[in-house]
């Protein structure tokens, strides 16, 4: 099979019922006659193709394929999605501020990917297990992880912050791409034990090329692990674009692999809910593994500590801007009158209430105890380590001594 | 004497970035690869500059993967090139580690000596910084543990340029690791005059005392600690080890024949840390002239702590000082 290359695709935006599909046919089918290049249509326009239900003007498109995911949806739930997305970017907007203030020391801005997030997120169920980078900010809000929880790995004072079997929400993984496997080795335990959970693993375009990604594919594609990769690919890995890093869009990795991969508007609320809860049914079915590269763009800076003015134009983020995921649901539910001016208000309201919520929370947080460096470092424990916490012990006595004297 | 002309009062981070631009300057076959090493100039900005001036085919900017990285700077040295990687930071150079240990460091035994694999590996490591998980670590003895791997650390941004620029000249992979805690502590450096071979270690204090044996980050520490001692009478000597593999035992012997007492210092963990090679060597070597047993001061059997901690779990001034008075308490 032959991939067009860079060079020659001309993606284009398309809502049709195939758009943006590759090998959706069969789990594990690799004899899919249908090729790449032939979904990708070459005409000339500004957007890749992808499924979108939501056009950026808050127009609702049909789709063949992924209506019927939200077919039944009703206003309380499309007002629960916007209300998520506000919320998670208030929390991100305050985690920012914090930042800047020194009540953290570092922090990684989702800004621009909520509804990747809170689409994916939602279509998760109580009983699946959600393995993110150290950005899903959102999705940890949709499986309940309080807010704070996710600042003190930020803040320094741990290096995690919450238990992942309260909200199967995996603590957040620095190194890239690492829980791409752990994700795969996770739902073949859930095969093994005869459950139809499923599992679901964030990492971003950058982490594509590292090769844990690629072996988490073949090890989920060779033992049918009901696992959904959720590759948001916000166009930038710290400084390096797209095609630093891949020379075929990232969805149709998944069909070398065998399995199918399908590009998504991650700007697009409603299609990431659709779209992911496609992929964890037929994973709960026993279809196996699917990748779902959510197109999307990182308004802000890779973290607080990157400056993206040395390496990319702002007339990009301008562009992108265009197609906020919070402003075109605003227009959807405003034109199908499915809100009042209360509702907004009201989420105003709550959404200040957050914010306060979160900096009093933040400067709250106490320094752990000096002691801490010698915790859970062994769960049946370690004479060595005894020793040196006793050591540190007396050592931190002696300056007891000479304070008291 | 007169001043040296050449002389320039750089940050360590731009005495790198100056080393780097010459040896491309000076060697076509020069490479320097990585993440965000090109427009970016590197999340430290030691690459600032240097993709403008000898363009993307010389300097880098590589998907983001480790292993690729260090496997395909292998395949260039191959094929005659001069690669000089960087990994982001310390904690990130395992995906790697496979690559460095299994072909890197053996290569030339295998090819008995045909093949010269001349990679150097760049990490900023070392804590003191406040950043969050794997951004802190100190992992050098498992790259001294490896046969056929140089590893070395300037301390200082003179030694910064001129190790570079041994480094690449070497036909040995070497790891080079940069206190990235002293990036911005600046030095002089001159461009003409050469302070010594790459692998020897230097007096950088003299003292009668006690020996502190130090490389990277800790060698500014130890003077400070040596300043403190001064201060109640003790007279300590720093050595500045500079390269860890190989080590130059003979500076560190004839500094302990003299002191009788020896203390080193890194932030690794202690256990099976670069200070256990070293206390055993002396011991073998100064055990008749020893009055102390040599001890150590460094990193704890536990994970990296988070930011707020970090400070009681590094060396620091009280904790090297501590040491000092044990070591002449015998």
């Amino acid at each position: 099979m032959t991939v067009e290359s860079t060079a020659a695709r001309q993606p284009r935006r398309s809502a049709g019922s195939k758009a943006g599909t590759t090998g959706t046919k069969a789990a594990g089918t690799t004899g899919t006659k249908r090729t790449t290049a032939r979904t990708t249509a070459r005409t000339a326009a500004a957007e890749p193709e992808l499924v979108q239900l939501l056009t950026p003007e808050g127009e609702r498109v049909k789709n063949a394929e992924y209506d019927r995911y939200v077919d039944g949806i009703t206003p309380e739930e499309l007002r629960g999605l916007y209300r998520d997305m506000v919320l998670t970017r208030r929390f991100d907007a305050e985690a920012t501020a914090l930042q800047r203030q020194g009540e953290l020391g570092l922090w990684a801005s989702l800004l621009g990917q909520e509804a990747a997030q809170i689409g994916s997120g939602r279509a998760t169920r109580e009983d699946d297990y959600v393995f993110p980078t150290y950005r899903e900010h959102g999705v940890a809000w949709c499986r309940g992880v309080d807010p704070t929880n996710l600042l003190g790995m930020f803040r320094g004072v741990n290096n995690g912050g919450w238990d992942p079997n309260e909200n199967n929400f995996h603590l957040y993984t620095i190194v890239i791409g690492s829980q791409a496997l752990h994700a795969t080795g996770y739902a073949m335990g859930i095969t093994k034990d005869g459950a139809d959970s499923a599992v679901i693993a964030y990492f971003g375009d950058g982490a594509s090329s590292q090769g844990d990604v690629s072996e988490a594919f073949n090890f989920a594609a060779v033992y049918n692990a009901p696992v959904v990769f959720f590759c948001q690919n916000n166009q930038w890995a710290i400084s390096e674009s797209n095609e630093k890093q891949t020379r075929v869009p990232l969805y149709q990795r998944a069909q070398g692999f065998g399995f199918p991969g399908v590009r998504v508007d991650g700007n697009d609320v409603l299609a990431s809910l659709a779209v992911t809860r496609w992929a964890l049914e037929r994973a709960r079915r026993g279809e196996g593994p699917a990748l779902i590269e959510a197109w999307t763009y990182r308004m802000g800076a890779h973290t607080t500590s990157d400056d993206p003015t040395r390496y990319r134009h702002d007339d990009e983020r301008v562009a992108w801007e265009a197609k906020d995921p919070i402003l075109r649901l605003r227009r959807y539910l405003e034109s199908a009158h499915h809100t009042d001016e209360g509702f907004f208000a009201e989420l105003e309201t709550e959404s200040e209430a957050l914010g306060r919520r979160v900096r009093e929370a933040v400067r709250a947080m106490q320094d752990p105890d000096h002691f801490a460096i010698f915790e859970n470092v062994y769960a049946d424990g370690h004479a060595l380590v005894d020793e040196e916490r006793a050591q540190f012990a007396a050592y931190q006595a002696s300056f007891a001594d000479v304070e008291g004297v | 004497m007169a001043a040296d002309v050449t002389a320039k009062n750089l940050p360590l981070a731009k005495a790198i970035n100056e080393s780097l631009r010459r040896a491309l300057e000076e060697d076509p076959k020069v490479l320097v690869m990585g993440e965000d090493v090109g427009k970016l100039g590197g999340v430290f900005r030691v690459t600032d500059g240097l993709q403008k001036d000898f363009g993307e085919d010389r300097v880098i900017d590589t998907p983001l993967a480790e292993s690729g990285i260090v496997g395909t700077a292998i395949g260039l040295a191959l094929r005659g090139y001069r690669p000089v990687v960087e990994i982001q930071f310390d904690g990130f150079v395992f995906p790697a580690y496979d690559q460095i240990v299994t072909q890197l460091a053996k290569m030339h035994a295998r090819s008995l000596g045909k093949v010269k694999l001349p990679v150097v590996v760049r990490i900023p490591y070392g804590g003191g910084i406040g950043a969050v998980e794997h951004h802190s670590e100190s992992p050098e003895s498992l790259f001294a543990h490896v046969s056929g791997l140089k590893v070395v650390s300037p301390s200082n941004a003179s030694d910064a340029y001129w190790m570079m620029q041994q480094a690449i000249q070497s036909d040995d992979p070497v790891i080079y690791f940069e206190p990235k805690r002293r990036y911005w502590d600046k030095g002089e450096v001159s461009t003409e005059a050469i302070p010594g071979p790459l692998h020897k270690a230097r007096v950088v204090r003299e003292g009668t005392d006690l020996t502190l044996a130090a490389y990277g980050p800790m060698v500014k520490l130890c003077q400070e600690v040596a300043d403190a001692a001064a201060e109640e009478g003790r007279s300590l000597e720093v050595l500045d080890l500079r390269s860890i593999s190989p080590l130059d035992f003979d500076t560190v012997q004839a500094s302990v024949e003299k002191t009788r007492r020896l203390v080193v210092v890194h932030e690794a963990p202690v256990f099976f840390g670069s200070g256990a090679e070293i206390a055993a060597r002396i011991t073998e070597r100064c055990f008749y002239h020893l009055e102390a047993p040599v001890l150590r001061v460094g990193g704890y059997h536990a994970p990296y702590p988070p930011a707020r901690l970090e400070e009681e779990y590094l060396p620091g001034l009280d904790r090297v000082l501590d040491a000092v008075d044990r070591a002449l308490a015998y």
